[in-house]
């Protein structure tokens, strides 16, 4: 049966309350706050924590596929899913793919990797999806848009933890939300036609449809994932469906959260896995010219999913508040730091590729002859000098703690000056690494202290973005 | 192996003023430092039958030698560079002993020069290793700190207590610069304005960390049987150590960051060639890489000056000041002379070289009954030291 194996999410670790938003513009808070990504954060990045999340505990050998679904991808021309598969550490023989452009590239990505896994062109593919849209200053949208990701691995086997049991589509043509090949900020038509011609009449058409299709009454439905822009707009489907807003209705997660593009129908399909039962009828709806919905039954081995993921719940209650609509600007990248000293090595497509496996896998080695494991990689044995006689092991999902550490002032940038510099040591023979600790407070960090690897983007130069692993407080 | 002990004597020096000299050039800083070697020596530049030369600023600078063989006129002679991150001066010096000592030439330049000032930076910059992502904001400043940081909580030391100690140390390093006429710095600080100065790279603070300077100095070299035909009081080399270590220290598996083997190597290897077996007892003088005041308290301990962890006696005793059992950094170190990478080897050199002669500017800071002395450099990641031990007796110890 073809269903969802296990699922991920990710949400940045700050969150910005609308009240500061609203201050910033001297205008109404609609309450709560919205999740911010880091300024080295993006949703590459985004999308590799979500799929680590979503692999946990898992043989990544497995998996033979992944798609990354996102309208915000930081290249217009390159393939990210290969990225994201690499930093999940996923084996090269794998089919990727990248969905972009519509608020239903997720979905799409969903249903491409169903029939990838039915056809049997694949055994498990695992679906990212991961955005950081831009909302106009003062917008409504630069309040209820928020940055996250999620993850879902499918597969075709005998007992998923999700069963997907039918879906239905719809495609519609209209300038509903859109963004121009040069656009940073989300541009709409008049909210009353995009919500009550737009989303509400194509939404509730699949979602009837689907319900017909599958002789079900809405009362059959556990949970009605439903993807909105708005609370109101979501409430107002709701109840023209007749679905009970109070039982049956997933939480939009605006409050906490944000709508997060193209992964927010995925990442409330992962809020409703969590408090979900064995037998639990689910139906997820994701909107974007057009609406994809599906049916999904819960089995049993949900119960074997929930343990050690994060998802939703756990990374929504790990959080640190933004302290400023500046820092939020600055974040997002939408205030230029001062350029500060060149760094003296740009990246090269070369030796990126030649690093790949230590800099993107954050595989160590570990020597055959006398055990000894050393990151980055080392063709001969730190200690015994043994020549081209390891293996590689990886390290970005081992933990480590500060062994020693520098708050560098001179290593920022203008607008983030401070960076903590962590010699950290693995929980894992000893091995050392030295990477910026990122997503904490400076004055908050001592020897001994927990760490875990987060992969970041690290700066731009010789007009590509570079990647590589840092380390964080453990969430 | 043979000693290079007693081998090759330096018969002249030149050191240039250091600091932010806007108005000269690597070229006008090289001139400043080999013609004043060249008078010390009373040669004539003609006669020089080699050069090494070190530098570390390429983008500045460009690479190879040219650019110093047309300002020098050292025409028709083998001119090479050298460059080894801190140790640059040292190597230029090495090499140069070797050419003497195999009996190749019989008279040779080591020059090191550096001309910071002209990147539009302060400090050497982030970004400093060798990888495009591994060492992407590694700075000098940070790389140190992460020493003092492990120093301070291997020996127990609260941050307060900690930035206490170094702290004494830049406040010795100032108050020597102050009477030393070619530094950069001659401000003396007190221990308060030490501990309470803006944050560099935690725990250091401005006046832990070496200045930002232009600077160059040199040697003439020569087989040490011929030294007295040049002047009474050569000096002689009396050992050269060098040694890096296999990786980068933040990646050495198990490493405690304070036994750095590159120090303690570098440093056996030359104290073994010239017979020091006591090193706390049997140097006179020492110019140590003081490139943050942190770095100079490891240091005591690596060269076998105080016991492990036990600096701060020494430290609170006044062991390494002007007047004290072992001066250190009597010139006020690149504390005060700041840290033109490639120079300050040399310039460290000098200073030995200077005070052994009985030859400081002033007889403030002039050093009694000194007969051998040490400069060290050490640097990089850090991954790489150097130690030359210096002597103005033949024979001796």
């Amino acid at each position: 049966m073809a269903g969802i194996i296990s699922y991920g999410a990710y949400i940045p670790l700050w969150r910005l309350s609308r009240e500061v938003i609203a201050k910033a513009w001297e205008s109404a808070s609609t309450g709560g706050e919205r999740s911010v990504a880091n300024n080295d954060e993006d949703a590459i990045t985004l999308a590799s924590e979500a799929a680590i999340d979503c692999l946990c505990g898992l043989e990544r050998e497995k998996v033979s596929g992944l798609y990354f679904a996102s309208t915000t991808s930081p290249y217009k021309e390159k393939e990210c899913s290969t990225l994201v598969a690499m930093a999940a550490d996923l084996p090269p023989e794998i089919i990727t793919a990248d969905f972009g452009n519509s608020l239903r590239a997720a979905t799409q990505a969903f249903r491409a990797a169903l029939d990838a896994v039915i056809s049997g062109s694949a055994g498990q593919v695992l679906v990212t999806a991961s955005d950081c849209r831009i909302g106009y200053p003062r917008s409504s949208y630069e309040q209820t848009f928020g940055d996250a990701a999620a993850a879902l691995l499918i597969g075709n086997t005998a007992r998923p933890a999700v069963i997907v049991e039918g879906s239905y589509a719809l495609s519609n043509e209209l300038y509903d939300v859109w963004r121009l090949d040069k656009d940073t900020y989300v541009q709409s038509w008049e909210d009353r036609f995009i919500i009550e011609h737009g989303y509400t009449e194509i939404m509730e058409k699949v979602i009837s449809g689907l319900l017909r299709k599958k002789a079900l009454a809405v009362q059959d439905i556990t949970k009605a994932v439903l993807y909105a822009p708005t609370s109101r707009a979501q409430q107002g489907l709701a109840h023209r469906l007749g679905f009970d807003v109070k039982t049956q209705l997933q939480d939009l997660l605006i409050n906490n959260i944000g709508i997060t593009g193209c992964a927010h129908a995925l990442l409330m399909l992962v809020a409703a896995l969590e408090e979900a039962n064995a037998g639990d009828k689910i139906l997820v709806a994701s909107y974007g010219s057009g609406c994809d919905a599906f049916l999904l039954r819960v089995t049993k081995e949900i119960e074997e999913v929930r343990g050690n993921r994060r998802g939703v719940k756990r990374h929504m209650n790990s959080k640190r508040p933004l302290s400023s609509y500046a820092r939020y600007l600055s974040y997002r990248g939408l205030l230029a730091p001062q350029p500060g000293e060149p760094f003296r090595l740009f990246p090269a497509a070369t030796t990126s590729w030649r690093e790949r496996n230590w800099a993107i896998r954050m595989h160590g080695s570990k020597c055959k002859n006398c055990g000894t494991v050393t990151f980055p990689i080392e063709r001969v044995c730190y200690k015994c000098r043994s020549r081209d006689d390891f293996e590689e092991v990886r390290l970005s999902d081992k933990k480590a703690r500060v062994f020693t550490f520098t708050l560098d002032n001179l290593a920022g940038r203008s607008d983030d000056p401070t960076i903590p510099q962590i010699g950290a040591e693995f929980d894992y023979q000893n091995t050392r690494a030295y990477l910026p600790m990122t997503d904490c407070d400076p004055g908050e960090v001592k020897i001994d202290m927990p760490v875990e690897m987060t992969f970041r983007r690290l700066y731009e130069g010789a007009g590509m973005y570079n990647y590589f692993w840092k380390c964080r407080p453990i969430r | 192996m043979e000693s290079i002990k007693d081998k090759v004597a330096i018969v002249g020096m030149g050191c240039t003023k250091f600091g932010e000299r806007w108005d000269a050039g690597l070229d006008d800083l090289a001139i400043e430092a080999v013609y004043e070697a060249y008078e010390d020596a009373g040669i004539d530049p003609k006669d020089i039958q080699a050069c090494w030369y070190g530098s570390v600023t390429q983008p500045v600078v460009g690479i190879g030698c040219t650019h110093l063989a047309g300002p020098l006129k050292l025409h028709g002679i083998p001119m090479s560079r050298v460059e080894n991150w801190c140790t640059t001066g040292h190597e230029a010096l090495r090499n140069a002993c070797f050419g003497v000592a195999c009996g190749m030439y019989d008279l040779v330049l080591a020059l090191g020069v550096e001309k910071l000032k002209d990147t539009g930076f302060p400090g050497l910059g982030a970004g400093r290793g060798m990888s495009t992502v591994l060492e992407a904001r590694r700075t000098a400043p940070g790389s140190f700190g992460m020493i003092a940081t492990r120093y301070f909580y291997t020996y127990g030391l609260s941050p307060e207590e900690g930035k206490r100690i170094i702290g004494k140390i830049a406040v010795k390093n100032h108050h020597n610069g102050s009477l030393c006429p070619k530094a950069h710095f001659h401000n003396r600080v007190t221990l308060e304005q030490v501990t309470s100065a803006p944050i560099i790279a935690w725990p250091l603070g401005l006046f832990d960390c070496c200045g930002n300077s232009d600077g160059g100095a040199s040697a003439l070299l020569v087989p040490a049987s011929q030294a007295k035909n040049y002047r009474d009081d050569p000096i002689y080399i009396k050992g050269l150590g060098a040694a890096h270590s296999a990786l980068l220290p933040q990646n050495r598996p198990a490493f405690d960051w304070l036994h750095f083997e590159e120090v303690i190597n570098s440093s056996r290897q030359a104290y073994a060639q010239a017979g020091v077996k006591n090193p706390r007892e049997q140097i006179d003088i020492a110019e140590i890489h003081d490139c943050f005041t942190s770095t100079e308290l490891l240091l005591y301990e690596l060269l076998g000056f105080s016991p492990e962890g036990k600096s701060k006696e020494d430290i609170d005793s006044g062991f390494f000041e002007l007047g004290g059992g072992l001066p250190v950094n009597s010139d006020g170190g690149l504390k005060c002379f700041g840290h033109p990478v490639g120079a300050s080897g040399l310039r460290m050199t000098y200073e030995v070289y200077k005070q052994l002669q009985g030859k400081a500017e002033s007889t403030e800071r002039q050093l009694k009954d000194t007969k051998l002395g040490i400069s060290q450099t050490f640097g990089g990641p850090p991954q790489v030291a150097a130690v030359a031990v210096l002597g103005k007796e033949p024979g001796y110890p």
